[in-house]
């Protein structure tokens, strides 16, 4: 066999086993979110059955049926939960990003004293897991008499995704060149203008990943949730799956179906966001 | 049309000073280049102008009026960066009229003034493509339509050309130089390139550790430099400039080597003065090789030992050997030299500069 020959085989296999480590990195990712969604249309013998049942024999919407039926019928207020979920996750979304492209303009922008120290503080709260907030912020909400509110989350969840938002945000304010902005207010624009018009739809991917990132972290998030709501008043979804469990039984069936209830839109919001996500959108704007 | 006016200008950055109260008047439509080594403090005296710095003392007058405390769109200049700074998100169309549109106006009224420009400076072809679709020369004419299209009282130009290559630029430098011409506004161009400024400008502006060295014509700052500064920045290559003593009627350099000492500093230097002695390369070459026959009553004439050729086809730079120091001179309807060879040179003495050493300004009137 020649040098190049070789080369060639050589170069083969490296794609084959690139393929391979690929298509078993992904099935690990992938595998137990389809097991979920087949396991929400079996029924629970199957799905416990030992050795493991591979084939689905037995496929229904019966989960589905019965989580809608309301109680006493298996169903749970799925509705309320999925209402109230929208509603924190939304809302407590966009202040993180109202607050992380405030605090990530400052950051990437204007020189102020003690800016290292603040920005690393910031940063340092994320190493704060939030478990170990969860029993102080329960004494601190229940004497301000937020417990099993909308509010009281959305300002948990506010308070957990800001430093993120706005590093994130920071990052993607430095790489639009200050040159641009500058440019804008010598064609007019008020610094405002400059930042609406100029900056901020080119720093618009960094935007929309620190939007679906605060978005997810509030939609699936179940330590603090399920410390600070009590009832149909400010339950979310991940806390709802508690509902399945009871004294002796697990209804994995049901859990199941409430997770593919809770996936679906995570999914959607981050299609439709991904096309914003395009990167190298600044290319061009100065020398090339 | 406008006037700008620089008055006692200072910029600090807390209490370090980067520009020292400098003065200048540019006339209206005039083409004024301020050039310097990095760090002189022209780019920040533009961005004052332009209105991106805070003006930490003195008065900035445009038109006759203070500005200094106004932003930069009430202004009403363009600014040309060095890094063209283009909106990448919109086409050369919505970036040319960009201005326009946040002035308020309508699309159908942008239109027209966009095209316009664009036909000026060959764009129509492009202007439905984004900045990165576009070539750097191609770039940076949009980022003067950019500016035209404003119809500013004042145009800035901040080391527009520095990120073109070597062809692109002097093909650049006369589409600056033609548009000037054409829409005859005044003209405030940062370079450090001084064969830009000198091909430019109607009068050059040179800076140094934020003080004015010298604004004069470009024949001024080049035949008559106040100051060694000037006379080692303009020109290319460089002035020699060697340190020497008056003593007996001559210029005396380090090793001993001695000049006759130029006819019209005879009155204006003592014996024992320390200076430096200035000769332009053209003013110096291999007799018969010269701008000059050679024949003028001041030139000196020497033997001096070929170092180095440096071709360049229509002329020849020599270095040679002389007060134990090279020298640069130009040599016309050059002929093939070899390094070592001995020549007999011409020092036209009667374009020579004398600058006094400690202070380094010039000993002619």
């Amino acid at each position: 066999m020649n040098d190049n020959a070789k080369a060639r085989f050589n170069g083969f296999l490296l794609s084959a086993a690139h393929k391979i480590g690929l298509f078993l990195a992904m099935a690990v990712i992938c595998l137990p979110g389809l097991w979920i969604v087949l396991a929400s249309f079996r029924p629970t013998v199957e799905i416990m059955a030992k050795p493991p049942v591979w084939i689905p024999r037995d496929l229904s919407f019966d989960a589905y049926i019965a989580m809608f039926s309301g109680v006493g019928q298996g169903g749970i207020p799925v509705i309320e939960y999925f209402r109230n979920s929208v509603i924190i996750s939304v809302t407590s979304t966009a202040i993180a990003l109202a607050l992380g492209m405030a605090g990530g303009y400052a950051f990437a922008r204007f020189r102020f004293k003690a800016k290292s120290s603040i920005f690393l503080g910031l940063m340092l709260t994320r190493t704060v897991p939030g478990i170990a907030l969860s029993l102080p912020l329960f004494f601190v909400y229940s004497k301000l008499g937020i417990i099993d509110t909308h509010f009281g989350l959305i300002v948990a969840y506010v308070a957990l995704n800001v430093p993120f938002t706005i590093w994130l945000i920071d990052g993607f304010f430095r790489q639009v060149p200050k040159d641009l902005a500058e440019a804008a207010q010598i064609d007019g624009c008020t610094r405002w203008q400059a930042f609406w018009q100029v900056e901020f739809p080119l720093a618009g991917p960094g935007i929309a990943s620190a939007g679906i990132f605060a978005f997810l972290t509030s939609w699936n998030e179940f330590a603090l949730a399920s410390q600070l709501t009590r009832s149909v008043n400010s339950k979310t979804l991940p806390v709802g799956l508690l509902d399945y469990t009871a004294e002796f039984t697990i209804d994995w069936r049901g859990m199941c179906a409430l997770a593919v209830i809770m996936i679906i839109p995570a999914l959607v919001l981050t299609f439709i966001v991904q096309k914003h996500l395009v990167s190298g959108l600044t290319s061009g704007a100065v020398k090339g | 049309m406008a006037t700008v006016s620089l008055e006692k200008l200072v910029k600090r950055y807390g209490s370090l000073e980067v520009v020292h109260g400098i003065d200048l008047e540019v006339a209206d439509r005039e083409f004024i280049a301020l050039v310097g080594p990095s760090g002189c403090g022209k780019s920040t005296t533009l961005r004052m102008i332009a209105g991106l710095e805070p003006v930490s003392g003195g008065n900035l007058k445009i038109g006759g009026r203070v500005v200094n405390d106004l932003p930069p769109r009430a202004r009403n200049l363009a600014m040309v960066f060095q890094s063209y700074a283009l909106y990448p998100h919109m086409t050369v169309r919505e970036n040319m009229g960009f201005s326009l549109k946040i002035a308020g106006q309508k699309p159908e009224e942008i239109a027209p003034q966009v095209e316009e420009a664009a036909r000026t400076l060959d764009l129509t072809h492009l202007l439905d493509r984004r900045p990165s679709q576009l070539s750097g020369g191609q770039r940076q004419r949009v980022a003067m339509g950019r500016a035209i299209v404003r119809q500013p009282d004042v145009f800035l130009f901040d080391e527009p050309l520095s990120n073109l290559d070597a062809k692109l630029r002097t093909q650049m430098r006369v589409e600056i130089k033609k548009l000037h011409a054409k829409v005859q506004s005044t003209v405030i161009y940062v370079t450090h390139d001084q064969v830009e400024a000198m091909t430019l400008a109607d009068r050059i502006v040179i800076m140094r550790d934020g003080y004015i060295e010298q604004v004069g014509t470009p024949e001024d700052v080049f035949q008559r430099p106040h100051s060694k500064f000037v006379a080692g920045f303009i020109g290319s290559p460089p002035m020699n400039l060697k340190d020497a003593e008056i003593a007996d009627g001559q210029v005396v350099f380090a090793n001993g080597d001695r000049l006759p000492l130029p006819a019209r500093f005879k009155d204006r230097v003592t014996a024992g003065q320390k200076v430096t002695f200035g000769l332009r390369p053209d003013d110096l070459y291999p007799t018969g090789h010269g701008i000059h026959s050679g024949e003028d009553a001041d030139v000196h004439r020497q033997d001096l030992r070929v170092i180095l050729t440096e071709p360049l086809g229509n002329e020849t730079l020599v270095f040679s050997d002389f007060a134990g120091a090279e020298w640069v001179g130009r040599m016309l309807n050059p002929r093939r030299l070899s390094p070592g060879e001995a020549l007999p040179f011409c020092f036209d003495l009667s374009q020579a500069h004398l600058f006094d050493r400690e202070s380094g300004r010039t000993l002619r009137g």
